[in-house]
């Protein structure tokens, strides 16, 4: 009964590949996890909300003080905790920040010493806030600092993690158990099996020692070698597929700029509105790279950059006052006449976005009548120290995005008739970009 | 069985001891290989240092080095503006009135500019006179970035000098008490006017010389006898039912051209009326091919015809022999226009393009007499103000040695003067000449120095088009090179430090614009000064001569004129008395897509094809096909596709022209050749773009009317010809025609017949079947395109308009012979074979079975389809001639959509036909299955190619380039798209200013180029456009109906007015 042993065997081939493959594909999916786990915040402390306490911050301390690193006063992270070591509780933070001069009169030491570690700059007396938002507030600092943007250090593989993928994950998860299961199952009734028909005196054939090992049954038998083969040719080419389309996509670039020029400042800290200086985002194709006139609107009287901001400069081994002076050159303005020179040098700044040139996009489309965040795109910039592409550029990341994005139609005569027309066409209340053709090819290629 | 036969090569070996034998077995090359060449001798091999190791170790280094380099992608930097200038917004285009005024074209446009490069030149729409831009001025924009412009001032003998040098050499000269002469242009500039009187005031020793290069002396000349002002009359063909021309190719360049538009107005039906057009001229012309009746014939009998018709007018009598081949013909269509005209009196228009002063005055006076509302007299033209005399007179002085100082600009005499060694010998005594161009040219080369000039849109300007209609002309982009303009520099050399906008500016505000802003003047672009002035200042000119009573032909004109000292009927009886010259007669003209040659240096001209003969980068004689077979001349098509021609020399008085090749060209008088303008140049030209012959050189006393002979010379000329088939072979539904009458009197099933088709064993209309279902085209936009080819006269001013909106390559001359020419819209032009196309449909349904037996005995008159397609195939003597743009049709059920492999063309919602290049392997199965024959493929890489050596290969020429629109690399089909990034602009820009899209803001290139209207292009599902109105109009057709390709774009259905009386 030969056959017997042969069919044992293909199992245990069948077996030992559904293992290899179910482990692969966990590790896959474990990396899919991790992830998305990242950009998950952390979860509140001591009671206090820290989203409020966020927007109280801003409102009232962000002027004077930061989470990391000294302002006007000190940095405010973890700002509970370090007073708990010098012995101070709540009530002493909320007396503090309802009136810090009583407290500095009362003679507290601690009180007097920061008064004095400060320049006796005294702070501002917040009567109107309560101990709620006090601590939301705390809440707010007792919270981790933001992690650094993940998708930077992710090199040029990193794709956008899909957001909807967490049902698609409980079900794979949920599979990859359910053959688990099965596997230890059928192992089970085959050992019962046996043990019932040693029981029962049949003999089972052995594996005879003298067998063949496994590979070289597996390289005698030639259908079996044919269709690993072209198995691996066809992952392999998949691979290589997927690695090609590759070529071309920057997402993650990064260049070194003739000056350094951080929008987290700008954007982030200043909150300075995108399109004031992109201005021409809101009535042409480009978004254009402000002129230098431009910068000069508000660095005119900015000729160096505070303290604070300056030490956080080092940590990127950037002075920011010498990148000023840069654009002062450039530009050729003299900062001891106030004057300029009338010497000027553009600057050559290394573009980042480049869509090939038979692509067209329109970014007064996107950010005036698709009213679409220049964020959705672009990423976080105002959290960029150094611009870089956030997104692949690809032409899937374009079409799943007007595959998906509804067209702002509300509100815009152009779209009355034509909205109301498709709507009924296609029997739903709100058009996406693909229903009113953006798909097709001629929309973007010419 | 082994032979023992030996074979002996020679004699010689039979002789054992032969040295030679002895060698040639021991060694096997006869001479020895030169080994020594390839690696050097010994002692060099051992000097050098490069040995084994080291040469592999570079092979390995480089090759490493060059992949390692590849890896990295480019750094691609982006500069911004330091100031940004106020008005512009990268990616957004600006629009700027201004002026071409070249002293051969005038015309009010619009320049499109992207971030500062001007790319496109548009009509202007608010200019009331001469706001079309024809194809020279649609292709002028090129010019701009042509990489051989002068960059800065030369001397004659070629080296750079500065402007400083020039302007001490000038104003050391100007007061030396010799006469110093100004050579130039016809500016028709209030501006340029008064600084030369200026000039003339400070110094008495000035005289201003203008020279046309092709003159309207005789036109000018009658103008001036009649209504003492040098200028050219004025006419609008919209006001007239009955245009009758003499040789004058009005829809081309006549007396200044941009009389098209107002012509193809009248020509489209409404309310059953349309106008009547009767040509006789020598040369098949783009205004012949337009004619409702066109008779070919000599210069001479042309001015017989004229006499005759002015004497049959007023009712006297001429004399004068009409040529006996064809007199009752000639005389029976005289007949049918007297008729004609005296129904319609006022409302008829004679016109003429003979260089004959007696003929231009009895045009004038025919005008007149009628009354003719279409003629205008009171506001006449001041685009042509040539004057011969002077010219001659400057040449003579330059001989004597009287001209101290010649100062010369916008011409180049020493190419476009018959007698331009006359002018050089004259040039040689000059003690200062400076010649001021654009480009290195003939007279640059013999002048002391060459002043870099500006391109007109890097000039400011004016000019006075026609009396009161004034036009300016700005600067739409700072000069690219060290150059100046003419006026500026005369300024400076008269002393003032005004710039000469200033001086414009002063000029405008004191005499023209009667306060007016100025500002606004320069925004518009136009600026007209109020009628009354106008009419106040030329009450005299009402009409003269009075017509009596049209039916009483003996009643008597009262000459009036005679009295002024125009003696009209003298010179009536010296045309009547014309008598014919010795040999051929030969007429010179000019080609709408060269002019005068000043811009044969730019490729897009030299690519587009003549609407007439349709060839590119050539210019030939015309010959008629009787003196064709008279002379042994052929033209032949080769196994390439490619047209070749016979040689001819020309000459005339003397002077030949040799080698000039030869297209037999349908319609041409007989006993008359045809030759154009504005090839032939040499100086400071690429090699590509010396074409053809200098046929200046034939035009003596300015006469463009010579007798010549012809004497056939060897060889064969090889044409770059894109349609080398003639006829339609009577298949009457690619250009379907009717006449007005059947047009006015029966129902259109009957002149517009949709094609049948069989379905289920029954005849249906084609229209009527599908293969395939059709998607719901009712929602959003739908773009459709109507050609009226009642309006369209084959100018090409959007062939050249599409070119440069679209980034379409120039592939040159060799290219275009292989049938590989790039253009995305192509105006096809079809003879009849038989004497009209109507007749041409009768034969074909006539022929009668395959008839081969016959056929194969040499049988072509018979009535079998062989024979009778045989014939078919040739042209008529004096064919109809019709015309047809033809781009992509974008047809709803495209063929070439269903055919890609790879889905590289597909259809888009709005009706547009989309081609994604990127995506196109190249399979051209699309090409192959289009039946309008509309797809182009890339068979080289025609940008930064230096085997295409236009513009596109180079950082001057590539500023032209349109950035909306992508640059077709090899491999790659292209085609029309509808202009899809103007459609796409338009309904974005929509879309941002929330509101809805009117009629006539979708334009594409053509459409917006089509200054007669013949091209409308809009959205059909807006009920309202004027295109749903001609898509529902009687006379709509489209192109090969019955293979059912849906197109959506239309054509109107062709009408000629053939009432003979």
């Amino acid at each position: 009964m030969k056959k017997v042993t042969y069919r044992n065997r293909i199992s245990k081939v069948l077996g030992f590949s559904l293992l290899a493959f179910l482990l692969t594909t966990i590790s896959l999916f474990a990396q899919v996890e991790v992830a998305a786990s990242t950009t998950e915040s952390a979860a509140d402390t001591a009671g206090g909300d820290p989203v409020q306490g966020k927007a109280i911050f801003n409102q009232n301390c962000a002027t004077c003080h930061k989470l990391v690193g000294p302002h006007t006063g000190p940095e405010l992270a973890n700002v509970e905790d370090r007073l708990a070591k010098e012995g101070l509780d709540r009530e002493w933070i909320y007396a503090w920040v309802k009136n810090s001069a009583k407290v500095i009169k009362s003679g507290d030491v601690y009180a007097n010493k920061i008064f004095n570690e400060y320049k006796q700059t005294a702070m501002t007396a917040f009567p109107t806030l309560s101990n709620t938002d006090i601590d939301n507030i705390l809440a707010y600092t007792a919270a981790p600092p933001p992690a650094p943007p993940t998708l930077r250090t992710e090199g040029p593989n990193g794709e956008p993690v899909a957001s909807s993928g967490i049902s698609n994950e409980i079900i794979l998860w949920a599979l990859a158990f359910v053959f688990a299961m099965l596997v230890f199952m059928l192992m089970s009734v085959n050992k019962t099996l046996r043990s019932v028909l040693q029981e029962n005196g049949v003999d089972v054939e052995k594996e005879s020692p003298k067998g063949l090992p496994l590979w070289k049954a597996f390289a005698k038998n030639h259908f079996l070698v044919l269709v690993s083969v072209i198995f691996l040719l066809l992952g392999s080419a998949y691979f290589a597929y997927g690695w090609m389309m590759q070529v071309g996509v920057d997402q993650g670039y990064e260049p070194v700029q003739p000056i350094h020029y951080s929008h987290r400042i700008h954007a982030g800290d200043n909150e300075i509105e995108c399109k004031y200086c992109h201005s021409s985002a809101r009535k042409s194709k480009h978004s254009g790279i402000p002129s230098l006139n431009v910068c000069m609107n508000c660095h005119k009287t900015i000729s160096e950059v505070g303290p604070a901001t300056l030490a956080e400069g080092k940590q990127y081994g950037v002075d920011y006052n010498k990148e000023i002076a840069k654009l002062y050159e450039a530009v050729g303005w003299e900062v001891e006449t106030q004057s300029y020179t009338g010497e000027t040098q553009p600057i050559e700044w290394i573009r980042i976005h480049n869509l090939p040139d038979f692509a067209y996009f329109n970014h007064s489309q996107h950010v005036e009548v698709g009213k679409v965040e220049c964020q959705t795109c672009h990423g976080p910039v105002e959290e960029m120290e150094i611009m870089s592409q956030f997104s692949s550029l690809t032409m899937g990341w374009c079409v799943n995005c007007h595959r998906e994005t509804n067209v702002q139609t509300e509100g815009n005569p152009y779209y009355a008739k034509i909205h109301e027309e498709l709507s009924k066409k296609y029997k739903v209340k709100t058009l996406t970009a693909a229903q009113m053709g953006g798909l097709e090819c001629g929309k973007c290629h010419y | 069985m082994a032979s023992n036969k030996k074979y002996w090569k020679s004699e010689a070996e039979l002789n054992p001891n032969d040295s030679i034998v002895e060698t040639l077995r021991q060694n096997e090359f006869v001479e020895e290989i030169p080994v020594d060449e390839f690696l050097g001798d010994k002692e060099n091999l051992s000097t050098t240092n490069t040995n084994r190791r080291d040469f592999l170790k570079y092979v390995g280094f480089s090759t490493a080095a060059a992949s390692l380099a590849a890896c990295e992608g480019p750094v691609i930097k982006s500069i911004p503006y330091v100031v940004a200038p106020e008005n512009i917004v990268p990616g957004v285009a600006n629009y700027y009135a201004t002026t071409i005024a070249n002293g051969f074209d005038f015309a009010s446009i619009l320049i499109k500019t992207r971030e500062g490069r001007p790319i496109k030149v548009e009509n202007n729409k608010e200019a009331k006179v001469a706001g079309g831009a024809n194809a020279r001025v649609q292709a002028s924009v090129l010019s701009l970035y042509d990489s051989t412009r002068l960059q800065g001032p030369k001397s004659g003998a070629g080296e750079d000098v500065s402007w400083d040098a020039i302007d001490a050499a000038v104003k050391g000269k100007l007061n030396s008490g010799k006469q110093v002469a100004i050579l130039t242009q016809t500016y028709a500039s209030p501006s340029t006017s008064r600084l030369i009187s200026e000039l003339k005031a400070a110094n008495e020793n000035v005289q201003h010389v203008t020279y046309d290069a092709i003159s309207e002396e005789a036109a000018l000349t009658a103008f001036e006898n009649r209504y003492g002002e040098r200028a050219l009359a004025n006419y609008n063909f919209e006001k007239a039912d009955v245009i009758v021309s003499f040789g004058a190719d009005f829809l081309g360049d006549w007396q200044g051209g941009g009389y098209d538009s107002g012509y193809s107005k009248g020509r489209v039906p409404q309310h059953g009326k349309m106008s009547r057009h009767v040509q006789f001229e020598a040369n098949m012309s783009l205004t012949g091919a337009n004619a409702d009746k066109r008779v070919p014939i000599t210069a001479q009998f042309q001015k017989v015809a004229l006499a005759k018709l002015y004497a049959m007018l007023n009712g006297s009598s001429v004399g004068g022999e009409l040529p006996s081949e064809s007199q009752s013909d000639v005389q029976k269509v005289l007949n049918g226009v007297v008729a004609q005209i005296r129904k319609n009196k006022s409302k008829a228009v004679v016109v003429s393009g003979i260089d004959d002063v007696n003929v231009q005055s009895v045009v004038l006076a025919i005008n007149e007499m009628l009354g003719s509302e279409a003629f205008n007299a009171s506001t006449p033209r001041y685009t042509r103000q040539g004057n011969v005399k002077a010219v001659e007179g400057l040449i003579t002085d330059m001989k004597a040695g009287k001209v101290g100082v010649l100062i010369v600009d916008g011409v180049n005499p020493m190419y476009s003067l018959p007698n331009a060694a006359d002018f050089k010998e004259g040039i040689e005594k000059v003690d200062l000449s400076v010649t001021f161009s654009t480009n290195w040219n003939e007279t640059t080369a013999v002048s002391t120095y060459a002043a870099a000039s500006n391109h007109y849109l890097e000039s400011w300007g004016d000019a006075q088009i026609m009396k009161g209609h004034f036009t300016i002309m700005q600067p739409t982009i700072k000069e690219l090179f060290d150059t100046r303009q003419f006026q500026s520099a005369m300024l400076k050399w008269m002393g003032s430090n005004q710039s000469y906008y200033e001086y414009i500016k002063e000029t405008w505000n004191t005499s023209i614009l009667n306060g007016s802003d100025f500002n606004k003047a320069v925004h518009d672009g136009v600026f007209v000064t109020s009628i009354e002035t106008i009419t106040e200042t030329n009450e005299n000119a009402d009409p003269v001569i009075v017509m009596v009573a049209s039916d009483k032909e003996d009643a008597a004109i009262a000459m009036v004129s005679e009295t002024e000292g125009v003696d009209v009927t003298a010179a009536v009886r010296s045309l009547s008395n014309t008598t014919g010259t010795e040999g051929m007669e030969l007429t010179l003209y000019s080609k709408v897509g060269m002019g005068d040659g000043q811009q044969a240096n730019n490729p897009w001209l030299q690519e587009f094809p003549d609407p007439i003969t349709r060839v590119s980068w050539d210019n030939y004689v015309t010959v008629s096909k009787a003196d064709a077979a008279r002379l042994g001349l052929i033209n032949e098509n080769v196994a390439n596709g490619g047209l070749d021609g016979s040689y001819v020399n020309l000459t005339v008085n003397g002077t030949t022209v040799k080698n000039v090749p030869v297209i037999i060209q349908p319609g041409q008088a007989i006993g008359t050749v045809g030759l154009a303008f504005g090839y032939g140049k040499k100086a400071g030209m690429k090699a590509e773009m010396q074409t053809g012959v200098n046929a200046f050189a034939l035009y003596q006393n300015f006469n463009s009317i010579q007798s010549v002979t012809i004497e056939k010379a060897s060889g064969m000329h090889e044409f770059a010809c894109v349609q080398l088939h003639k006829t339609m072979m009577g298949r009457g539904d690619i250009i379907k025609e009717t006449t007005l009458e059947i047009f006015n009197t029966k129902d259109h099933a009957e002149w517009n017949h949709v094609p049948q088709v069989s379905l289920n064993h029954q005849e249906v209309p084609a229209n009527s079947v599908d293969l395939w279902d059709s998607f719901d085209r009712s929602i959003g936009h739908h773009f459709n395109m109507s050609i009226d080819l009642n309006a369209c006269t084959g100018c090409g001013a959007c062939v050249i308009a599409c070119h440069a909106e679209n980034n379409v390559p120039v592939v040159g001359k060799e290219e275009v012979r292989k049938s590989r020419d790039m253009h995305w819209l192509r105006i096809d032009r079809y003879y009849s074979s038989e004497d009209t196309f109507e007749d041409d449909n009768i034969e074909k349904d006539k022929a009668d079975g395959v008839g081969l037996g016959n056929y194969m005995f040499g049988d072509r008159e018979g009535d079998g389809s062989l024979s009778t397609f045989d014939r078919l195939e040739d042209p008529s003597a004096n064919p109809q001639v019709a015309f047809q743009p033809v781009m992509c049709q974008h047809c709803n059920h495209a063929p070439c959509e269903t055919v890609c492999p790879v889905a590289a063309t597909s259809h888009g919602r709005q009706g547009q036909n989309q081609m994604a290049y990127n995506r196109c392997v190249g399979t051209r199965y699309c090409a192959n299955n289009c039946p309008y024959k509309v797809r182009r493929f890339n068979w080289f890489l025609y940008n930064n190619n230096d085997e295409f050596d236009f513009h596109m290969n180079n950082d001057l020429g590539k500023m032209v380039v349109n950035p909306d629109v992508n640059v077709r690399s090899r491999g790659v089909i292209e085609k029309c798209s509808m202009c899809i990034q103007k459609t796409q602009k338009t309904i974005l820009d929509a879309k941002r200013d929330g509101r809805m899209i009117e009629d006539g803001e979708f334009q594409t290139a053509c459409s917006s180029a089509c200054n007669n209207g013949a091209i409308v292009f809009g959205d059909v599902n807006d009920k309202e456009s004027k295109v749903a109105e001609l898509k529902d109009n009687d006379r709509m057709y489209h192109l090969l109906e019955h293979v059912g390709t849906k197109p959506n774009v239309f054509y109107q259905v062709k009408v000629r007015n053939t009432t003979e009386a």
